[in-house]
């Protein structure tokens, strides 16, 4: 028995970092808002407050913030010749669950993705010849849109976040400090950079040596308290060092909790309700328009919800998930190579380098989500790739995100795990031994993608997504060569006695963790045969349904990937406010 | 200034943890059960709702038994052994922690997936067990036992000599003990992880006592606010550890 409730509308689905940007900026445009959130409402001070957050225990291993898979998971391999099985444990990646999603325990690394990230094709193609972009099966498409055209709206996210940092280009013109290397900044970061620990200092000194030109970390971690131009007001880091993976409880950090909600939650035309898994979005008789959504609350009731826009805010594999259980889009299949829903499922190249010194002490726990230090050279296509068999690259950076020691003991090459002699190490080398975090991009394979599983269902009875995914020569060479880089500005620290590189190798696990930023599987692209969502993340196929999030994404840069979708979430906005809401229909013809 | 504010952060958590917390705790963690809400018009909040831990019981064992502490507790000292650094795992408490982890929601799989079908999988596709981690730890120990005697003439762990326990513990990590149905890699993978967790987690889960394993490394653990130590580079921070729970020497008054 379903009940039929009172229409909206709008009805976001799903309620973290682009949820709340569209209810805000669509509440503010008059049209009535409601959000379905699976999980439950989080604040600071009754989920997160600073007498309990700082529990490595608790969050980190018990996972208290992420999605509980018991209920809801997704099934992994690592080609189409082997059998799907459930991720049964989080590892690699940590999905968030509740009210601010994964924001919530996110580093609040603030990046932009560089000017020929959204030519990842035509611009490597032009550089370096089709063979290049072609390789390894690559998959490789532009954006439909430019830097150029999104920079507002990151500089709008900056603003709305209070991003602390140091313009390197400033309406074209290269500042000192700040990375060279990024597209024009219409303005200053809001906020200056935070103040420098040790490692990430000794880092700076070592690669400006080597003729680098490194620069402090953009992030939402906050230098000084701050007042974003909703009036949320943000306090000043205390560098706890319990950050990412964890919830701030001293507003610090910016999350839709401290820079949104407290605006969007009092206006009168704003609706959310928790404990409402939506089930699929339900169209019109001939499919070519969304009619709302039908969702289960935790009480077991079934309810179809009428909606004028249906938007897509939750994660990109519960959007993707969606599509493919709703019928939107056709689903890609790789050995044609033909539809679009889960193709260029992409992921991130994470590689690193652990510094080992004698005498130095570095305090690792003296930590904010993204205090560091980075180098930029060898991301994108900052250096010349001619010859190296690969494209892509990633960001080299000393980040002292914390000291949390369960998860944070590095140990020398050689080290057994357990034992006299991994104690006597972890003794040793806590407090004298920093990282150096290689951040790489991941281009998209024909091989990588995401589908319906044929075996196992979900807590609903729904067949669960299916995750096909591993990393190619183009990842791995990409590693190697940065990790290598990496490698040399860690062997030239003063101090240094000894370094253990760890490039990317071999297939992708779901074991260790490495980072949430699953991108891909609804993309963005010029035209219907190509991708799921135009520029302005509508649906090609049934025009008021959007797609927010990575999954837009057609693969995925060297940087973290929040800014550029919350970018995309306010340039998709503007178009519905001053476009859409006149003359509802395609935004751009297919 | 400082002594006033420790005091009252020793007072909420005090305060907080006797009312109704295991409730509001299992609800808040993406349990069913929770009931649907509806917000509007205001930003939510509830007073005496926090969040707080599932801190862990005193008193005696909840989970293992007899014949399972023979093994875990000489294991454990295997791994993180006695000496001048800091203490062994036992020393810390470990097993207490592994005891009150294995009876609560941790040990009922509780955030795992465990729905079948259960082909054994790659390496690459993780835990691929139908056990949740109390059933693991139940049925893998009486097989590594049962093992142990078939190699040593009838010997228990416990009996081993020190470097024969090591021997053990090493081939059930490169999973060269066979145990019949019971997986040696995977249970010595989880049993590891989960003996670290407990020399390494706040004290209010039943290990590290005394925050002994955070002094052995220089950890000042849940210490709340570091900003002036950021400008004194290479400096030891000289803050002894403080847990959740506050540290030895506070008022609870």
């Amino acid at each position: 028995m379903v009940t039929r409730l009172p229409p909206t509308d709008v009805v976001l689905v799903g309620f973290g970092w682009t949820g709340a940007i569209m209810g805000q900026q669509l509440c503010d445009a008059g049209l009535n808002v409601l959000a379905l959130e699976r999980g439950v409402w989080r604040d600071t001070p009754t989920d997160f407050a600073p007498t309990f957050a700082q529990d490595e225990l608790r969050y980190m291993w018990r996972h208290h913030l992420f999605q509980n898979l018991a209920n809801d998971t997704l099934t992994i391999r690592n080609n189409v010749d082997q059998q799907a099985l459930p991720m049964r444990r989080l590892g690699s990646f940590l999905l968030g669950n509740g009210v601010g999603g994964a924001g919530v325990h996110w580093n609040a690394q603030i990046w932009r993705f560089l000017p020929s990230d959204f030519k990842a094709y035509s611009h490597n193609k032009e550089r370096y010849g089709a063979a290049a972009v072609n390789a390894y099966d690559m998959t490789v498409q532009d954006y439909p849109f430019t830097y150029d055209e999104i920079e507002p709206y990151y500089d709008m996210f900056d603003k709305v976040c209070g991003t602390t940092g140091k313009a390197g280009n400033l309406r074209g013109q290269i500042q000192p400090g700040g990375n060279p290397f990024e597209g024009p900044r219409s303005s200053e970061y809001p906020n200056p950079p935070l103040p420098l620990t040790y490692g990430p200092t000794l880092f700076a000194e070592t690669a400006a040596k080597l003729g680098y030109k490194p620069f402090p970390h953009p992030n939402g971690n906050m230098s000084r308290p701050y007042t974003n131009p909703l009036g949320v007001q943000l306090g000043q880091c205390t560098y706890c060092g319990f950050c990412e993976k964890f919830g701030c409880g001293n507003y610090s950090k910016s999350t839709s909790q401290t820079t949104i909600l407290p605006y969007l939650m009092t206006k009168s035309n704003f609706t959310l309700r928790t404990e409402c898994q939506v089930m699929k979005v339900e169209k019109t008789v001939d499919a070519k328009r969304a009619t709302g959504v039908t969702y289960i609350d935790s009480a077991g009731k079934e309810f179809f919800q009428p909606a004028e826009i249906v938007i897509l805010s939750a994660y990109v594999l519960q959007n993707v998930h969606l599509l493919l259980l709703s019928g939107i889009g056709k689903p890609y299949d790789p050995k044609t190579g033909e539809g679009v829903v889960g193709k260029n499922y992409a992921y991130q190249t994470m590689g690193s380098v652990n510094v080992f010194f004698k005498d130095k002490i570095l305090n690792p726990f003296i930590g904010a989500g993204a205090l560091a230090s980075v180098v930029d050279e060898f991301n994108g296509d900052n250096f010349n790739h001619s010859g190296l068999g690969f494209i892509g690259g990633g960001y080299l950076a000393q980040m002292n995100t914390g000291g949390r020691p369960i998860e944070m003991i590095y140990t020398p090459e050689g080290i057994p795990k357990w034992g006299a002699a991994w104690k006597k190490a972890a003794a040793q080398n806590y407090l004298r031994s920093l990282n150096i975090s290689c951040h790489g991009s991941m281009m998209s394979h024909r091989g990588n993608y995401l589908d319906l599983d044929p075996t196992y269902r979900d807590g609903f009875g729904r067949p669960m997504l299916r995750m096909t995914f591993d990393f190619t020569d183009n990842e791995r060479k990409m590693s190697a060569h940065i990790v290598g880089k990496a490698a040399e500005i860690g062997r030239a620290m003063d101090g240094a006695s000894g370094i253990k590189a760890t490039p990317r190798k071999g297939s992708w696990s779901v074991v260790p963790y490495q980072t949430t930023h699953n991108t891909g599987g609804a993309i963005t692209g010029d035209n219907p045969r190509n991708s799921v969502i135009n520029k302005y993340l509508q649906s090609w196929d049934v025009s008021n349904v959007f797609v927010m999030g990575a999954g837009a994404y057609p693969q995925n840069a060297g940087y973290n990937p929040t800014a550029t979708l919350a970018a995309l979430a306010y340039h998709s906005a503007a178009a519905i406010k001053e476009r859409y809401l006149k003359n509802t229909g395609p935004l751009v013809q297919g | 200034m400082d002594v006033k504010r420790l005091n009252r952060r020793g007072l909420l958590i005090g305060g907080a943890l006797i009312g109704s917390a295991g409730a509001a705790a299992a609800l808040r963690d993406g349990q069913l059960g929770a009931p649907p809400r509806e917000y509007g018009g205001t930003m939510p909040w509830t007073e005496g709702a926090a969040d707080v831990p599932p801190i862990a019981e005193p008193g005696g064992f909840r989970f293992f038994t007899d014949a399972e502490r023979a093994f875990i507790e000489p294991a454990i000292d295997r791994l993180i052994p006695p000496d001048s650094h800091g203490p062994s795992a036992s020393q810390a408490d470990v097993h207490v922690f592994l005891d009150r982890q294995l009876a609560g929601p941790f040990g009922r799989g509780d955030h795992f997936f465990l729905g079948g079908p259960w082909p054994k999988g790659t390496p690459e596709q993780g835990y691929q067990s139908r056990l949740s981690p109390a059933q693991l730890y139940r049925t893998t120990i009486p097989a590594i036992e049962s093992y142990v005697g078939h190699q040593f003439q009838g010997a228990t762990f416990k009996q081993l000599s020190l470097p024969r326990q090591d021997q053990m513990l090493k081939e059930l990590e490169s999973g060269k003990a066979a145990l019949g149905e019971a997986d040696g890699q995977v249970f010595f993978t989880m049993f590891l992880q989960n003996v670290l967790e407990g020399y390494f987690s706040d004290p209010i889960y039943g290990g590290n006592k005394d925050m002994a394993a955070w002094k052995m490394i220089g950890f000042p653990g849940a210490h709340y606010d570091y900003r002036e130590w950021v400008p004194r580079h290479g400096q030891r921070v000289p803050f002894p550890p403080v847990s959740i729970k506050g540290r030895p020497g506070w008022s609870e008054a």
